[in-house]
């Protein structure tokens, strides 16, 4: 019979968190960008059926990168949360702030209880009625929950294309403005030998949160839309 | 209700699972409390709120549905301005007849589950599908039906699949009819179906189509006393819903105050017959 080994707890989080942060860094690229008439979703995703970014509520949307079956399993629940939210007491009722703390609270005890911890990196986003009202929460693998201002970026180059984001944004920027921010800053991401790419716009999936709709405000933009809007050449 | 809905909770397991795309199945399992019927024994009639006449034609270039704005407690006007016709979602309409605390209730569940079915599924259900889900919806009830509570939907909606309106009828033990030009239900849905078999005609206009309607629940308010007419004094007008290939809307409030407003006046210059002209000259 063989001893199990002692691992100590420092030991054996690190572990997992090492183990969850390659699976993240391993995804393709996600960015979310808060603008003066709206919050826009832009994530590299050839696939046309898997949806990286996807509607939870009248006014929240959710992007996430890492495993698929996993983050779809969240997608799911949160679209459940929020549903059983708005019928048990009003559509007013549904807020990017609880559902981002059942996430967390979800995640945070699958890090620590299960085997394997989630690969996943989320973003849970409601538009205000004003850009100041926006608000947007990053959640890790562990469960922690980072409130955070104007952009975001998950997955692979994240750090690079974080930099580009934060050095090129403003919070005054147009819809058109912000998507073009959002695939420049794909593209920042290096390649392996170092250069800068490219990002087509079939490969890309665009969505984003509308301000000031009355009700449902999520939408999604096809190739066509994209295609326009992007400088070409 | 039970279950944990509330926040600084983890999700529980159920929200987890990846088993089915209905709210309806997904509220049954997490918290059943909020769907079995309640239950009523003993007692004599209950003189819950009754809402009454909807109608729905079939268009040219949809359908139309539209209701009265009357509910009824036994003898006594409950309300003179609930709205019994609904969005279901972006391309269909719902309107109830019967209790109107079920009926309501209904409509806003059905509403939750197409919405859900969209936002999981990433795409919307088949017009026939909505029905289904409906007329499932309506089996549920059926334990109050048989003690007198009631409520009974009519659903109308664009085909995105064969490109035309359609209008779908229940009963309370959850049968789904279709219905090919014009239905009503609800307390006047009897004078109503007979002033539509006058004045519907196939491929009619939108804006005919909706004349008619509001004629017909003109024609079921004078003979049925739970049948609101149009309310002159306060300004309180049917609700209209036209659902075409553009989705669903509403007809604005003056806009059906001009339908009123037109057919207020041939009743009172034809007399209150509401014959419809002759062709080739009237009746000797």
């Amino acid at each position: 019979m063989s001893q199990p080994f002692y691992v100590s707890p420092e030991q054996l989080m690190k572990d997992r968190a090492d183990f969850a942060r390659k699976g993240v860094a391993r995804g393709r690229a996600v960015v979310v960008v808060a603008h003066a008439e709206g919050i826009s979703f832009v994530g590299e995703n050839p696939s046309r059926a898997l949806h990286k970014v996807s509607e939870i509520y009248d006014r929240i949307a959710f992007a996430a990168v890492g495993k698929y079956n996993e983050f779809e399993n969240l997608r799911v629940a949160g679209v459940r949360y929020a549903d059983l939210r708005g019928y048990s007491y009003d559509r007013a009722d549904v807020t990017a702030r609880g559902l981002a703390n059942a996430y967390a609270q979800t995640l945070g005890a699958v890090f620590t209880e299960q085997s394997k911890p989630y690969e996943v990196e989320l973003v849970v986003a409601e538009v205000g009625a004003t850009p100041a009202d926006d608000q947007l929460y990053r959640l890790t693998y562990d469960g922690s929950v980072v409130e955070e201002h104007g952009v975001v970026a998950m997955g692979a180059g994240a750090e690079q294309i974080g930099l580009h984001l934060r050095e090129h944004w403003s919070a005054d920027l147009d819809g058109v403005a912000a998507l073009r921010l959002a695939v420049a800053a794909l593209g920042a991401a290096p390649l392996p030998d170092g250069a800068t790419r490219e990002v087509a716009p079939e490969s890309l999936e665009v969505a984003s949160l509308v301000r000031g709709r009355p009700r449902r405000s999520f939408r999604r933009h096809d190739v066509d839309e994209v295609r326009q809007v992007l400088p070409t050449g | 209700m039970s279950g944990d809905h509330g926040s600084g909770a983890r999700l529980p397991a159920a929200f987890l699972a990846s088993d089915t795309s209905s709210f309806v199945e997904f509220l049954g399992r997490h918290a059943p409390d909020s769907l079995t019927p309640l239950t009523r024994s003993g007692g004599g009639p209950l003189d819950a709120p009754h809402a009454t006449t909807i109608v729905a034609l079939v268009c040219g270039d949809g359908v139309v549905m539209a209701g009265d704005r009357r509910a009824t407690a036994g003898n006594v006007i409950a309300s003179r301005d609930i709205v019994k016709v609904h969005p279901a979602d972006a391309h269909s309409a719902i309107g109830i007849a019967g209790a109107a605390g079920i009926g309501l209730e209904m409509i806003r569940l059905f509403q939750v589950e197409l919405e859900h079915f969209e936002k999981l599924e990433g795409t919307t259900l088949s017009l026939e599908g909505k029905a289904t889900r409906l007329a499932a919806m309506v089996r549920g009830n059926l334990g109050m039906a048989m003690q007198g509570l009631a409520a009974v939907p009519l659903f109308a909606g664009w085909d995105l699949a064969t490109r035309r309106g359609r209008i779908f009828s229940f009963d309370a033990t959850g049968g789904r009819y279709t219905e090919s030009d014009h239905h009503s239900i609800g307390s006047g849905s009897y004078f109503a179906r007979g002033s539509m078999k006058k004045r519907w005609r196939p491929g009619i206009g939108t804006v005919d189509a909706a004349a008619v309607a509001v004629e017909a629940l003109f024609d079921a308010a004078d003979d049925d006393s739970a049948t609101g007419g149009p309310d002159v004094v306060r300004r309180i007008w049917p609700v209209v819903a036209v659902i075409d290939a553009d989705g669903y809307r509403e007809l604005a409030d003056a806009d059906v105050e001009a339908l009123v407003t037109d057919l207020l006046a041939r009743r009172r210059d034809d007399g209150p017959t509401g014959a419809v002209p002759m062709v080739g000259g009237s009746p000797a």
